[in-house]
C-alpha cells in the first residue's frame, strides 16, 4: 500500500550503505569529526493510522511552511516544495567540511489507504514537521454492534 | 585557549539520555570562515527545551528529542524516521573557542556558531615604520 513513495535518486546506493556500515563500525556511535561526512530521501515519512484518521508526518526541518505544497489526487498525497541553502554555504571564502543537509526542491507521494477520506483534511507545522491528518471515512471507523 | 566544560544547556529530568543505539545521526553542514565555523544541523521536531548541546573539553555533543502530537494508539504503518532521539557528537579542533558558542533553534535547524580563539584568527601585521 504505502510502496508508491518515491525513495530520493541515489544512483549508488550500496556505497552509501556500505559507507555507514563502515562509518558504524569504525567509530564509536554518533560520533565523528567536525569536518567530515554522511547520506537519504528528502523529506524523510511516517504513516501512521488511529481508528478515526491517517496521520501522515513528514519531516520537513528549516522549511518555510508558507512554500510547502500538499495536494491529494487519486489518493495519493503529494508534499512538495522547496529548501532553499542557507546563505552561510554560498559565502566567498568559506570552505564547506559537510553537506549532508538537503537542498532544493522535493516531492514525494505517499499513497493513502482506501478508507482515507481526502475531503477531511487537516494540516499543521511546527519545529519543522509537517503533520497532515486525514480523516477516515465514516463508514470505516471501527463500530460497536450490540447484539440485540 | 584551553577548552573548558561549559555547558550550554542543561540537560533537564524530562530530557533522559537517550540509548546511543537507538538514536538517529542528524544531518549537518559545516562550513568555515576566517571567524569560525557554522555548524547547522536538521533536527525536525525538537524544541528548544528538549535540545542539549554540551562541551566537554574538545568533545561537542547535540541531543534531541522530537515530539510529534499523535494519538496514543497510533499504529505505524511506514517508518523512515526510527527514533525520535537525535544524537551526533564532534571533535572540536584547539584553535575553535568553546566557551563562545552561539546557538539558535529555528523550524527544527540548530545552527551553532564556534568562533575561533582570538589567537587563531588571521591577521595582518602592521609592519611599523623604523
Amino acid at each position: 500500500m504505502f510502496g508508491s513513495y518515491q525513495a530520493a535518486g541515489s544512483l549508488f546506493p550500496e556505497v552509501t550503505w556500505l559507507q555507514q556500515q563502515l562509518e558504524e563500525m569504525f567509530q564509536p556511535a554518533g560520533v565523528s569529526g567536525i569536518r567530515s561526512l554522511a547520506r537519504g530521501a528528502f523529506p524523510a515519512i511516517n504513516v501512521g493510522t488511529t481508528a478515526d484518521s491517517v496521520e501522515v508526518i513528514a519531516f520537513v526541518p528549516g522549511v518555510d511552511p508558507k512554500e510547502i505544497e500538499i495536494t491529494i489526487e487519486r489518493g495519493l498525497l503529494t508534499v512538495a516544495g522547496e529548501r532553499a541553502s542557507d546563505p552561510s554555504q554560498r559565502q566567498s571564502g568559506t570552505n564547506a567540511y559537510a553537506k549532508e543537509r538537503f537542498a532544493g526542491k522535493f516531492r514525494r507521494v505517499v499513497s493513502l489507504p482506501e478508507d482515507a477520506d481526502p475531503s477531511k483534511v487537516n494540516a499543521k507545522f511546527r519545529d519543522g514537521i509537517l503533520q497532515v491528518t486525514v480523516a477516515k471515512s465514516e463508514s470505516s471507523k471501527p463500530r460497536r454492534i450490540s447484539v440485540g | 585557549m584551553e577548552a573548558t566544560n561549559t555547558s550550554i544547556a542543561k540537560t533537564t529530568p524530562s530530557n533522559p539520555p537517550p540509548n546511543v543505539n537507538q538514536s538517529a545521526t542528524p544531518s549537518v553542514d559545516i562550513t568555515e570562515s576566517d571567524s569560525g565555523i557554522t555548524l547547522l544541523a536538521d533536527l525536525p521536531g525538537v524544541s528548544k527545551d528538549r535540545l542539549t548541546i554540551k562541551v566537554e573539553g574538545d568533545s561537542l555533543q547535540i541531543e534531541g528529542r522530537a515530539e510529534i502530537d499523535v494519538a496514543e494508539n497510533i499504529e505505524l504503518l511506514h517508518s523512515e524516521v526510527r527514533s525520535p532521539y537525535f544524537r551526533r557528537a564532534f571533535t572540536l579542533s584547539r584553535d575553535l573557542d568553546p566557551g563562545k558558542i552561539e546557538a539558535t533553534l529555528r523550524d527544527g535547524v540548530l545552527r551553532l556558531h564556534i568562533p575561533k580563539a582570538e589567537a587563531a584568527q588571521p591577521r595582518r601585521i602592521e609592519i611599523k615604520a623604523g
